[in-house]
Formats: structure tokens, C-alpha cells, sequence
């Protein structure tokens, strides 16, 4: 089981040093991404819609991952 | 399977190919750790955190290295990675921790000052993650930084930077940058908790002097300079002329402007007893009409398009086809920091500062940078210090 701390690696592993600004932003973040997510897999016809629904997940993910 | 879902299939395959990789790259360059072999003159090291609590923990957390003397004396702070893509900081402080023996006085350095930003990367611009300096036992790795923090440790970023104290609108991502959040607050955002240790480094430890060293466009009128504030200037003069008469290159002095906020060489001085001075040594990699930015031109400074440029004389440096390799700018930084002290302490003898076994620029020149490295692998492992 990953913990708070393993997602938070660097910002906040002690838990309180990430501000809740920071915290309601990947809450957002994840929001939207579930949106692009859903909307892709709506998607029946547009494959230009397809692809940038796909672009725009990417720094989302990223960010969401703690990668970029 | 329906059409629209082997599609579907298709891009997400797609992306995943250059997402993974890519992902797999950026996390190992922000989990790299540079070794840092404490040298013989190295006696406490601690946390910035010991002095800004807010730290303790996060990715901006560094280490701070003191080499104290057995004689009493002034004392010295050197500030270097402020920002993390003008590596000769780095490499300066580095030269001096692995060397330097304090005789008289106590030297305080942070090597990675801007910690998130020694982790944080330019994709945009094409930097490398790495670079490698050559030296006598193999080739010495670090990590490529970035101008700001991360964005994984300090986000959002405001649409405006109120500056603090002075409330003064800097750009939004001057909130990120280590050279805009001075003089810093114990409870700010994260970069002004990092500026606000440094701080707190100079008024407990009543340090006399202090040194943010950075690295500067070709192109920029502020490079291969000395910035010094009003109370600085002197000594900083003293140091231009001493340095051009005895050692043979150009650093002159640049006056710190009063209405513009946020910088080390203002602030320190304005908050604190500390006398700042700011060192700048071309960096041809960051100047933008370059060929790419490729770790060769990180290290030897070489460019067909600036030396075209040189010729039209729209540098503010003289140019020539040997480019600015890392050797020299490392010297000149170790050369500038060991007169400033000198120049110190003859002015306040009973706060000298006795610094030796610091290379001055011709050797560093003669010899590379990487000379002045030693082996993590030969050294005692409690000497290791990972940044």
C-alpha cells in the first residue's frame, strides 16, 4: 500500500509542508484529467479529438504522478 | 473490437512510447544525488532547515558546510547554484569545499542552493539532464538544473509576484527564482522559507561577508561583473582592479540598483551586517541565438553564431574562437572569491579571513576543474555527502 508520503516524495513527506492551495490545484488537476479520460472514451467519430484529448492528459498525468 | 477502440489502442500505444521513457528520465535526473567529498578543512555540516524550519523535508532541503578555523576571524558565506543551469557556482563551491583549509576565520558554504532547482529541467530549450566534468580518477556526473524551483515543489505560481517585504510586482515566475525572493519570510512560499535560511545563516552567525555566484549571458551587459551594493563597493573595486593588474582578466564592477527587489545583493545587504557581492562569469549556453544546447557548449563555451556576433561587436564579453570553457570561469570565480576576502581582511584585520589550498584562476585554467576533485570511491564514506 502507497502511502501519502511515497505520492509526495520531495514537496511534503512530512505531510504538512505542502500548502492546501498546492493540494486543491492536483485536486483540480485530477478533476480535468478525469474529464479529458471520460470525453476520450465518449469520443466515437473525431479522431482529431481523440488525439488532442490526449495531448492535453499529458502534463496532467505528469504532474498528477509527481513526475514533471 | 470496434474501429473507434483499435484507434483509440493505437494512440494510447503511441503515447505511452514517448511518455514512459521520457517519465523514466525526468524522475531518475530528479532523484540523482551529487556526491560531495567533504575535504580537510570541512568541520560541521548541517541542514538549511536548522535555520529555516519550514524546509525540513521538502526537495528544497541542502546542506550547508562550514569549515571554521582555529584562529577566530570574520566569517564568509558562499552561495552557489541560486540558479541551477550557471553550473561554475556549483563547481566553485565544490573546489572549495573538497580543498579549502580555513586558518583563520570561518567559511560557511551552500554548494546546491536552489535545491528543487538543481532538479528541475528545460526540456523546451533542449537542455541536457547531465554533465560531466573530466577528472584524474574518471569523469564527474551532475545534474543540469534549472533557473527556478520545480513546479512539483512549489505550484501554483501567482498571475503577479508581490514582492515581500517591499511589495514590489515581479514577474509570476520570479516566485520560483532564488534570486527575486530575498530577504524571504520563515512562512512564505517555499523559495522565500530557502532565501529566509540564508538569512537567518548571516545574522546568527554574524557572517561579514557574503557571495552569490552566478553565471551570465554574452549578450546580457551584467556578466563577467562583480554587483556590489553601496557598502560593498570598495572592496569590490579594490578586487576589479587587483584581479586585472595581478591576474590578467576583466571583472568589473556593476553597481546593485536600489529600486529593484528581490536580489541577493540588494536585500543582504539592506536586511542584515552582511556585505553582499554577486559574481557573474559568461555562460555562452544560455545566451539564446547559440547552435544547440548540448553539453559540449555548456562546458567549452564554444559558438560559430556568437563569434559571428563577437565580430559585430554585440557582446558585452571579448569572444574569440576558444570559446569560455568551464575551467575559466571556475577560475575566475575562485580568484575573485579569494580577493574579495583578501581585500576584507585587510580592511578589517581583527575580522580576517585566511583561506589556503584554493586554487587562484591561472591553475584552475592549467589544470581543469576536475583536478580539484577527489574520488567518492577512495574517500571515508562519513566524508560523502550527497546533494
Amino acid at each position: 500500500m502507497r502511502t501519502w508520503s511515497f505520492w509526495c516524495v520531495g514537496a511534503c513527506d512530512g505531510g504538512d509542508a505542502m500548502p492546501i492551495i498546492m493540494i486543491l490545484y492536483y485536486v483540480i488537476s485530477a478533476y480535468i484529467a478525469a474529464l479529458l479520460i471520460w470525453n476520450f472514451i465518449q469520443e466515437k467519430k473525431s479522431v482529431n479529438n481523440m488525439i488532442l484529448y490526449l495531448l492535453v492528459l499529458i502534463p496532467l498525468i505528469l504532474r498528477l504522478l509527481r513526475i514533471r | 473490437m470496434a474501429e473507434e477502440w483499435k484507434i483509440k489502442l493505437v494512440m494510447i500505444f503511441i503515447v505511452v512510447i514517448f511518455m514512459v521513457p521520457a517519465s523514466i528520465q525526468f524522475y531518475s535526473h530528479r532523484h540523482y544525488r551529487i556526491p560531495i567529498v567533504a575535504g580537510p578543512g570541512v568541520s560541521k555540516v548541517t541542514k538549511l532547515s536548522e535555520y529555516s524550519k519550514g524546509l525540513r523535508r521538502t526537495m528544497a532541503e541542502t546542506n550547508v558546510f562550514f569549515l571554521e578555523g582555529k584562529e577566530e576571524g570574520g566569517k564568509a558565506l558562499i552561495i552557489a547554484n541560486t540558479h541551477s543551469n550557471e553550473p561554475s557556482a556549483l563547481l566553485t563551491a565544490l573546489v572549495f569545499i573538497e580543498n579549502a583549509v580555513v586558518d583563520k576565520g570561518t567559511l560557511i558554504i551552500i554548494p546546491c542552493f536552489n535545491n528543487s532547482g538543481s532538479r528541475n529541467t528545460k526540456p523546451g530549450d533542449g537542455y541536457p539532464l547531465y554533465f560531466e566534468i573530466p577528472t584524474e580518477w574518471g569523469r564527474k556526473k551532475f545534474r543540469m538544473g534549472n533557473r527556478n524551483a520545480a513546479p512539483l515543489d512549489q505550484w501554483p505560481d501567482p498571475d503577479v509576484y508581490i514582492h515581500y517585504p517591499d511589495r514590489q510586482l515581479l514577474s509570476y515566475i520570479d516566485v520560483r527564482n532564488t534570486n527575486r525572493t530575498w530577504p524571504g519570510r520563515p512562512n512564505g512560499p517555499l523559495m522565500e522559507k530557502v532565501t529566509y535560511g540564508a538569512m537567518q545563516i548571516m545574522r546568527k552567525e554574524k557572517v561579514d561577508i557574503a557571495f552569490d555566484i552566478h553565471g551570465a549571458e554574452t549578450m546580457f551587459p551584467v556578466t563577467n561583473c562583480i554587483v556590489a551594493p553601496e557598502k560593498s563597493m570598495r572592496i569590490a573595486t579594490m578586487t576589479s582592479l587587483t584581479v586585472k593588474a595581478k591576474e590578467g582578466f576583466d571583472n568589473h564592477v556593476e553597481p546593485s540598483p536600489s529600486g529593484f527587489r528581490g536580489l541577493s545583493h540588494r536585500e543582504i545587504g539592506d536586511y542584515s551586517d552582511t556585505l553582499p557581492f554577486l559574481l557573474e562569469a559568461p555562460i555562452p549556453f544560455l545566451d539564446q541565438p547559440t547552435g544547440p544546447k548540448t553539453e559540449k557548449l555548456l562546458l567549452d563555451g564554444k559558438d560559430p553564431f556568437l563569434l559571428s556576433l563577437s565580430k559585430k561587436k554585440k557582446l558585452f564579453v571579448p569572444y574569440d574562437e576558444t570559446g569560455w570553457p568551464m575551467a575559466k570561469r571556475v577560475g575566475q570565480h575562485c580568484s575573485v572569491v579569494l580577493e574579495i576576502m583578501h581585500q576584507y581582511s585587510r580592511k578589517f584585520p581583527e575580522r580576517a579571513i585566511r583561506v589556503r589550498n584554493v586554487p587562484r584562476y591561472a591553475e584552475v585554467v592549467k589544470n581543469g576543474v576536475g583536478h580539484y576533485f577527489h574520488n567518492p570511491e577512495k574517500v571515508d564514506k562519513d566524508d560523502i555527502y550527497y546533494n
